[in-house]
Order: structure tokens, then sequence, then C-alpha cells
């Protein structure tokens, strides 16, 4: 309750002292949705470089990585400018194992699922620094995971602006709709991060839930 | 043989949020499914997967979580309002939620009123074989 209240006021403070011209805007989400591959799209698209390493394997990024001022402009001239934060995938459980099945040996496996625990709880902490967050989610699997809610739900208790990315809508599997009928309440926008489909239009709602 | 175990709301209530997430941890770590009445706030459940992930081991591969909560679609405001109301002075003990161990529950699947608990049977027959 203390958290709200602090990042409510904080928020407040913000708006009216500095307005809100440069924000930090993470993107969150669970693991291998996408969330590296959307940063690398959007800072290419910008600033002509990359974020971070994306892969099959679930937690290739086990740490944050910011990308410092990057500037997008709308078609009427509206400009954004944030930092960019890629957050570790937020799981519920990690088990070594798992990272067998890709080839991995075991003394590897076993520090990346060290790694990656300590990514998930950095996640967490870094909520309450963010000012808008996209929730990248893998359009191809249940929206209805307990993971997808609650970081959701953690956004919305803290009063966070919210854009919900379907990500991989390239792939037969995908069911936008269904992220849709899961999140009413919220923009969901349908994109590839990895071929650049619909990212116009992504931009664009972007425009619409950090105003 | 799973054991499950039954939190009721009264039992919940009265507990800090840490103290409500350590019960919880308790349980799971003794390898049984928690059903507890009603659900975590938002920022508890945060801290439940934070803590989680702290206790990470060779023995505790972390947690499967559902939690299903009846929400009526198209409801009035005012109707709402009245049912936020009474929440608030009686405690919100809607919904259902299901805590277990990832080593026994490979996947929770949800589609928002239903919950099929698929076990791991890899990691029962090992358990099993153990006693």
């Amino acid at each position: 309750m203390i958290k709200i209240i602090r990042n409510f006021i904080k928020r407040i403070f913000h708006q009216i002292f500095q307005g809100k011209k440069h924000i930090r805007l993470g993107l969150y989400g669970p693991p291998n949705a996408g969330k590296t591959t959307l940063a690398n799209r959007i800072s290419l698209d910008w600033l002509g470089e990359e974020v971070g390493k994306v892969s099959k394997v679930p937690h290739e990024t086990r740490e944050i990585m910011v990308k410092e001022k990057i500037i997008i402009e709308s078609k009427e001239g509206k400009k954004i400018s944030f930092n960019l934060v890629d957050t570790p995938g937020i799981a519920t459980k990690i088990d070594y194992e798992d990272f067998l099945k890709f080839k991995m040996n075991k003394k590897d496996a076993k520090k990346r699922a060290k790694e990656a625990t300590k990514g998930v709880i950095e996640a967490i902490k870094w909520l309450d620094n963010m000012d808008a967050v996209i929730v990248v989610l893998d359009s191809t699997l249940n929206p209805y995971s307990q993971v997808n809610l609650t970081i959701i739900g953690n956004l919305a208790a803290r009063e966070i602006p919210v854009l919900v990315v379907a990500n991989k809508i390239d792939l037969k599997k995908s069911k936008i709709k269904k992220v849709e009928n899961a999140f009413p309440q919220y923009d969901v926008v349908g994109v590839s991060a990895e071929k650049g489909h619909n990212i116009e239009e992504f931009y664009e709602s972007l425009f619409r839930v950090v105003k | 043989m799973l054991t499950l175990q039954f939190l009721p709301y009264h039992e919940m209530s009265s507990l800090s949020a840490a103290s409500k997430i350590n019960k919880i941890l308790n349980l799971v770590k003794e390898n049984k499914i928690v059903l507890m009445e009603g659900r975590l706030e938002p920022l508890e459940e945060t801290d439940l997967i934070q803590r989680t992930m702290e206790g990470i081991s060779k023995s505790f591969k972390g947690i499967e979580l559902c939690t299903i909560y009846p929400e009526a679609k198209n409801e009035k405001l005012m109707k709402k309002a009245i049912r936020n109301m009474f929440n608030k002075i009686l405690g919100n003990r809607q919904g259902l939620t299901v805590i277990g161990p990832a080593t026994i529950i490979k996947e929770i699947k949800k589609d928002p009123n239903k919950i099929q608990l698929l076990t791991n049977n890899r990691a029962m027959r090992k358990r099993r074989r153990k006693k």
C-alpha cells in the first residue's frame, strides 16, 4: 500500500514539475515472449543499434538492460523521449534441467538458472521505477497464465499505464482475439517484433498510452 | 499420493503479507498443493514470486500458481460499487488460489473459470519410490 502511494505521489510530482518529457518505459512479460526482440526493433528503428542478444533458450536476458534517450515521433509530429528498460522474463519456476533440452551442459545450465532467478527478482524490483510499461505476450500461448495476470495486476495496482503487445502474429497459432478477451480494459496491439509486422500501429498505440 | 491443504479465508486474513507468503511457501516446500480461499493482493503475488526465486534450490524448483476470480461481465457500475464496498468491509473472500510445487505440478491451465492441473508423473513416481 505504501509503495503504491509513494509511486503515485512521485508520478504526480514528476508530471507537475518536470512534465512528461522523458520517461522510463519498461518491457515486461514472461520468458521467451519477445521482449528483447521488440526492444531491438524499437532501438534499431530510432537509434540504429540493438539492445541485447536474443535466443530460443528461455531466460536469455538475465539482467536489466537500459537503452537511454530514445526519441520516437508520431505522424502528427508528437514526440516521446524515453529510456527503454528491457527486463528479464518473469517466471514462478526455474529448473536448470529445462536448459539441458537445448543442448547446454550441466554446469552452464545451472549457472543460467541461478542468474535467471536473480533476474526475476531484479525485474520485480524495477517495477517501482517505471512510468509506463509494455507487457509483451506470446500470442500463440494461453494469455490467462498467472504470470501475465500478476504482472498486469501489479501495474494496475501501481497505476502505471500499460500497453499489451501480442507478439508473434506471424505464426499460424497466433490468437490476438484471445489476448484481447483476456485483457479487455487495456490497449492490445498485435505485432511481429521479429518480422516487423504492424510496428507502425504499435508506435501509434504507444502514443495513446503514454500521453 | 497428492496432498491438498485448504487455507480458509479466516486463517489468512489476519496474517501480514510476509506471514501469508511464509505459510504458503512452507506448505509448498512440503510438497503440498495449497488451495486458498480468496486471493493474494497483486503486490503480495509479486512478493511471493520474489521469495520463491530467492528459495530456488536443488530440491525446490519453484511454484505453479493460479487464481480463479469470478468477475461478472457487463456488471452495472452501482452493483460493482456495492460489491466492492462489501468486500472492503467483510474482506474479499471471492475466488480460489491454487499454489503447488513445480516439481509436482507441471502446468496449470486456466481458461477463465476452469482450472486444469497437469501433474509431473516422473516426479510423483520418484517420490513414491523414495517412500
